[in-house]
């Protein structure tokens, strides 16, 4: 197999938002913005793993009140109730739609767990300059960015859930403070998703490794 | 920029993959098929057809769903004669006036406010470009939408609702409002709307290829 050449290795940047190329200046640090679209270009995402790191760690931190606060407090004429998230899908699995429950606890309990897992290993695997399962880890971390606003869901359903069953008046429902928390956990593990910048798994290839030749021809992309 | 090399024009055919920065010849694509990146299999580019007219009429459509989504009550209960609906932003302001603020803001800004602007940024963009007006400052714009795009979760909350009232259907009877199908009908739409939408149409019209410029 020919040596594949990138972007990077050919002396130019792609811009991350409409894919021009522009050749890259030698070692110049000033801010340079895409001559297409204007967005500020970069050979990769600035700071990429260390802003990946701290978001990770911000979200694993807030993802334990998340789920051992209460997210919802029920108080009706028969005494009042405090929920968890665990406790939300142990009802639903109660009282019968248990394919709801499944979804609920994949999206709510799963999802973030599988997002701060994920994107760690991705992050140290880069780190270490792994070249194992390049395609393994690219196909991980689409499936990071596609899963990881289904975690929303539950902040939805106290949304709801909060509304409907005060404006109907027997009971009152009142967001909990894992709420907040589980809020802030969906949104710094998406961020931490944004902040990788998926380039970094490929770039071990362009390491220097004992003379194999450099093929300028570019690489015919496949049809479907 | 002092650097002879800056103005040098990379080849107008070459591309490199958004997720692994393999550069590769851009394929010519016929209408409806996708070009995959030889090494990571992502999605290199795209020739959806008609994409002008038809990601015109569907954002269109999508407009007129999103403003009945959040006009019409979405959900309801029904218990004893009595009736009571809800609308998304009721439900926000609810929310909001319990002191949860920043989950009030949060289903705001995803349900609410970012689609609606995603919508309204695609319509100034290709609305200009359809009669023929173009403006190099539409690319700008366009980066906007972009930035935008991740956070609209309409989807995602829709799947809430449902759950929210398979939670309460054993307290009263639930109602299914307008702004509920609506919603639904809002996704499909989108979907149709971001699968013909062409983002080249966008790029082909800007000025030059020229280096990066500082
Ligand atoms: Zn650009
Ligand atoms: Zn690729």
């Amino acid at each position: 197999m020919t040596r594949q050449v990138t972007a990077r290795e050919a002396g130019l940047m792609s811009c991350h938002v409409c894919g021009q190329l522009a050749r890259s200046p030698h070692g110049a640090a000033q801010r340079l913005r895409c001559p297409r679209c204007g967005a500020p270009l970069h050979l990769r995402k600035p700071a990429s793993i260390t802003t990946t790191w701290a978001l990770l760690l911000a979200s694993a931190l807030l993802y334990i009140p998340a789920n051992l606060l209460p997210m919802m407090t029920t108080a009706s004429l028969t005494g009042s109730q405090e929920d968890t998230i665990l406790s939300g899908v142990v009802f639903l699995w109660e009282s019968g739609s248990w394919p709801l429950a499944l979804v609920v606890f994949f999206a709510s309990v799963m999802v973030p767990l599988l997002k701060i897992f994920a994107l760690s290993y991705l992050t140290a695997s880069v780190q270490s300059r792994s070249r194992r399962g390049l395609l393994q880890r690219a196909r991980l971390y689409r499936l990071v960015e596609f899963v990881g606003r289904w975690s929303m869901l539950d902040i939805y359903v106290i949304t709801i859930l909060v509304a409907l069953v005060q404006f109907q008046g027997l009971a009152t429902i009142q967001a909990g403070p894992a709420a907040v928390a589980f809020g802030a956990v969906v949104v710094l593990t998406m961020f931490a998703a944004m902040s990788f910048d998926p380039r970094l798994i490929w770039d071990p290839l362009s390491d220097p490794v004992d003379g194999d030749p450099v093929d300028p021809a570019p690489e015919r992309p496949a049809h479907d | 920029m002092t650097d002879p090399d800056a103005h040098a024009t990379p080849p107008a055919d070459l591309l490199a993959c958004h997720d692994c920065d393999l550069l590769q010849t851009e394929p010519a694509l016929a209408p409806g098929e996708t070009a995959r990146c030889a090494r990571c299999n992502a999605i290199l580019a795209r020739n959806p057809p008609d994409s002008l007219d038809r990601t015109l009429a569907l954002t269109f459509t999508a407009a007129v769903l999103y403003l009945i989504a959040n006009l019409y009550p979405l959900v309801g209960l029904e218990m004893q004669g009595r009736r009571v609906e809800v609308s998304l932003f009721e439900a926000v302001h609810i929310l909001w006036r319990d002191g949860v603020e920043p989950v009030a803001a949060l289903v705001f800004v995803t349900a609410q406010l970012f689609p609606v602007l995603e919508l309204s940024m695609i319509l100034v963009v290709l609305l200009p470009l359809r009669l023929g007006r173009v403006s190099p400052r539409l690319a700008t714009f366009f980066r906007l939408v972009r930035s935008v795009q991740p956070w609209g979760m309409v989807e995602v909350f829709l799947l809430g609702m449902l759950v929210s009232l398979v939670k309460l259907s054993h307290l009263a009877t639930v109602i299914l409002g307008t702004a509920f199908w609506a919603t639904a009908a809002l996704i499909v739409v989108l979907t149709l709307a971001a699968r013909a939408f062409d983002t080249r149409l966008l790029w082909q019209l800007a000025p030059g290829d020229e280096g990066a410029r500082p």
